[in-house]
């Protein structure tokens, strides 16, 4: 491939809008992900300020909103469900996915390997505009007639045949699984093929095994969900009865389908895509802590090969659990016992990473970066999110927490207080590659207290609420007597949700500032070993200025007795 | 009833119920344990090791065995939790039914928005249904030419049962998935329309309990609730009475 000459030089439209280079789309994909999360975040935002003040007009922001959705400015049950579906859809495939993924992967894995683009530049290129176009159609369902989906993000069948929205939610999802095939496909292809010499499988650092595993995810999970979605879109707009079954009765009215067809069949093409999905969303932020301990601890990664090990058994396993989410769904109760089996093996390969991580910190030199205070909140974040995943897998224990709040707290305390965390580690990590510049220490660190502390006031409330049965996507949990206790919680919720919002601001205030205010950025500013330190920063087309070669593993600080801090992988 | 709630599990009012919590509290104590542990370690290892105080970085242990000592011991915690516990409940709550000699067997069809609720009548026999004869007035559709269905019970939204004798309970769906919640039963399972699925209980308290919707269902969803009232034998069989033949559904002469 002549990646060279592609998208290097040349006019506006060619460097930053269709660009090719690899760098320039993964700044693409960053900043399209992160507008997807505020997007997502504004929406549960507006759904904690009725799950606080059920039925009262949402201040100023209420006025915005159309009276058949919003009478008075007060939040109408339809309008909740379709901010709460499209919060999960955003968040999950518009948001954490592309950044963990592409944004994070196109921009560090050809650096990481010594590589001067990706395999398949153009086809990059295409994978990031089939995402936005996915991206935009799903926001803009919103104003399209019939509004946005309102049957959760999971889209049980029969309720998504029958509600408006939906249509557009299955060709904006098919735009977005194609894109991820595409984007899968060549980050296989560029980790297999555009090593730099010296760099052989063992000698690649974490991040870039996070990458290549999460690629082989994307590529053998979406593609039954994507035929799942198709055969959903023909049960809507050409009346098939693949997931409806005979008699249907929907308010008085016989549904118009032959029926014959089952909706658990949608569960189980669903789900398993959905279980692998949660490995693609933690992987790459796996890699990201990886990266940030080993600089931050000044040792190498305890147990690259357990990890390694690991993270290979993770993919392996993460096809074979996906009916922990339908314990009481109707599946045969018999086959409950395997599903059991199957989540409880995987989560020693978790246990596994998790402890290398945390004693990897053992005899280190730890230095309390703001990255590195980002990935160390990451380990017991994800610690709870995991642990709390066990009465969860457990069938028996599931019958009562499933579909309560409980499960809506494992999983931000993964998803939310881990992941994103993660992210963010990574994100005050290569600014400096990125952008050439410095953040500011300090108002990283005043980010970092107050989203930690507004993540756990968030969430953690949630598993009491989950404890005593509240349900999940309820428009007014306190309409129910079992709940009416617990609702109230919602208010402490939502204003912590408020402080959140709040603290982000000192984010958003840095990473802009720093753009042009931010102290200039040397070549390897955190003193780190991999090859992606060892080109400028920015990296200019082509990133290297003499093609890089590895000379020994990817994590040699305080190499031979100690003394010498650190042995870039890339120095002779 | 709002006394059956509290900031922790509720109030157990099932046979089962309880093993369910013990289950929980068993993996519970093992999260929490795990859980500390890897906290000390962490909260040790930070203050220890702070670039600044003076030590040399040490470079041992790459090998990774402190992990694969974790792992074990989680994957036997785990296994001696399910193998001795979670297994056999779960055969006993989901894979076992009482005798339908001695249960009282209920149907419970849901719909949008509402629990459809039908006990068999003195004959013991449910009576024929048929989706077309849906109707308002007939909202689970039963067919009045089936001699079985004259006796019937049908009622919305609330579920009466005897202290301390098994219930058989069959759910189903007319429309869309919804799923039957009974906090203090320990009780929960979808109901997906075209399948009828049995589910047991045995109430082991009086009251009156929340039965509600857990599966999103549609825009009233969080307003799909219902009562179950678990009272004694006697009361029970005395309701059932008062709710028999003599009282024909509206659409009998329909
Ligand atoms: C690896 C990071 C993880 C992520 C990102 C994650 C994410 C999620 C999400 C998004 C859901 C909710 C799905 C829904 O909308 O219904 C969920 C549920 C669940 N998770 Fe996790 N999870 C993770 C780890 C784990 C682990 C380690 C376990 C088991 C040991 C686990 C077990 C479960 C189970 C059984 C459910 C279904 C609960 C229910 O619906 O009743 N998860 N998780
Ligand atoms: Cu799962
Ligand atoms: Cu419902």
């Amino acid at each position: 491939m002549a990646h060279g000459e592609e998208g290097g030089a040349g006019s506006f439209w060619r460097r930053y809008v269709f660009a090719t280079d690899h760098k320039t789309i993964g700044l693409q994909y960053f900043f399209a992900a992160v507008f997807f999360l505020f997007a997502g975040f504004l929406m549960m935002m507006l759904m904690r300020w009725q799950l606080a003040y059920p039925w009262k007009p949402i201040p100023w922001f209420g006025k915005f909103l159309p009276a058949r959705l919003a009478p008075n400015g007060s939040m109408g049950p339809d309008l909740y469900n379709m901010l709460g579906a499209m919060h999960g859809t955003v968040m999950i495939f518009l948001g954490i996915a592309p950044l963990g993924f592409a944004a994070f992967g196109n921009y560090v894995l050809p650096l990481q390997i010594g590589a001067r683009d990706m395999a398949f530049p153009r086809l990059n290129m295409a994978s990031f505009w089939l995402f936005l176009m996915g991206g935009i159609l799903m926001l803009s369902s919103f104003w399209l007639p019939g509004g946005a989906i309102q049957s959760g993000w999971t889209s049980y069948p029969p309720l998504s045949i029958i509600n408006p929205g939906q249509t557009v939610w299955i060709i904006a999802m098919v735009l977005i699984i194609t894109s991820s095939l595409l984007g899968a496909i060549n980050f296989i292809t560029t980790t297999l093929n555009e090593r730099a010499p010296g760099m052989s499988l063992m000698r690649l650092p974490i991040f870039v095994w996070t990458q290549l595993i999460t690629s082989i995810i994307l590529l053998l999970a979406f593609p039954p969900v994507e035929a799942a979605a198709v055969l959903l879109l023909m049960d809507r707009v050409a009346h098939t009865s693949f997931y409806v079954p005979a008699g249907v009765v929907v308010l008085g009215e016989a549904l118009n389908r032959s029926g014959g067809g089952s909706p658990l069949l949608w569960q189980h093409l669903f789900w398993f895509l959905g279980h692998p999905e949660v490995y693609v969303l933690l992987l790459p932020p796996l890699g990201i802590v990886a990266e940030v301990l080993a600089n931050g601890t000044r040792k190498p990664i305890y147990g690259y090969r357990v990890i390694v090990g690991s993270l290979l058994s993770l993919c392996l396993l993460s096809f074979i659990v996906w009916a922990h989410h339908q314990f009481v769904s109707g599946l045969f109760a018999g086959l409950a016992n395997f599903f059991l089996m199957t989540t409880l093996t995987i989560s020693i390969p978790v246990v596994l990473v998790v402890t290398c991580y945390v004693w990897t910190l053992k005899g280190g030199s730890i230095r309390f970066t703001t990255p590195m205070l980002f990935a160390l909140a990451f380990l017991p974040m994800f610690g709870i999110g995991g642990l709390t995943g066990l009465p969860l897998g457990t069938h028996v224990t599931d019958i009562y927490l499933h579909d309560t709040y409980f499960v809506i707290a494992h999983f931000h305390y993964v998803v939310s207080n881990g992941i994103m965390i993660a992210l963010f580690a990574g994100i005050y990590y290569w600014y400096p590659k990125w952008f050439g510049r410095m953040m500011d220490e300090r108002l990283g660190k005043i980010h970092f207290w107050t989203t930690i502390i507004a993540l756990n006031g968030l969430f953690f409330p949630m598993f009491i609420q989950g404890l005593a049965g509240m349900q999940r996507r309820l428009f007014d949990p306190g309409a129910q007597v079992h709940n009416r206790l617990v609702a109230p919680l919602n208010v402490f919720i939502s204003f912590m949700a408020a402080v959140l919002l709040l603290g982000q601001l000192p984010f958003l205030y840095n990473f802009f500032v720093s753009l042009w205010k931010g102290e200039k950025a040397p070549e390897n500013p955190w003193e780190a070993t991999t090859l992606d330190w060892a080109c400028p920063s920015p990296p200019p087309h082509g990133n290297f200025e003499k093609p890089p070669r590895a000379y020994r593993g990817p994590y040699e600080y305080s190499a031979g007795d100690g003394s010498r801090d650190c042995l870039p992988q890339g120095t002779a | 009833m709002s006394g059956n709630y509290g900031f922790w599990l509720p109030v157990a009012a099932s046979s089962y119920a309880r093993d369910l919590d013990t289950d929980f509290y068993l993996l519970l104590s093992g999260m929490v344990l795990m859980f500390f542990l890897w906290l000390g370690a962490f909260v040790y290892f930070l203050l220890r090791y702070r670039s600044g105080r003076a030590h040399q970085v040490e470079r041992s242990g790459r090998g990774g065995g402190w992990a694969l000592g974790a792992g074990l011991s989680i994957i036997v915690f785990e296994l001696a939790v399910i193998v001795v516990y979670s297994v056999p409940t779960w055969a006993h709550v989901r894979m076992w039914l009482p005798s339908e000699k001695d249960a009282v067997e209920v149907e419970v069809k849901a719909q949008q928005y509402a629990w459809n609720v039908r006990y068999p009548g003195p004959d013991g026999k449910f009576g024929r249904t048929d989706p077309k004869l849906v109707h308002f007035t007939n909202p689970i559709g039963l067919d009045f030419s089936d001699p079985a269905a004259k006796d019937d019970v049908v009622l919305a939204n609330e579920i009466h049962l005897p202290l301390g004798r098994p219930a058989i309970i069959r759910l189903s769906s007319l429309d869309v998935i919804h799923s039957l919640f009974i906090p203090e039963f320990r009780l929960k399972q979808d109901a997906v329309p075209g399948m009828s699925i049995p589910l047991w209980v045995k109430p082991t308290r009086l009251g009156t309990y929340d039965m509600v919707c857990a599966q999103l269902c549609g825009f009233a969803h969080a307003f799909m609730d219902g009562k179950v009232i678990v009272e004694s034998p006697e009361a029970f069989e005395a309701w059932l009475k008062s709710r028999a033949p003599a009282a024909p559904t509206p659409a009998a002469n329909f």
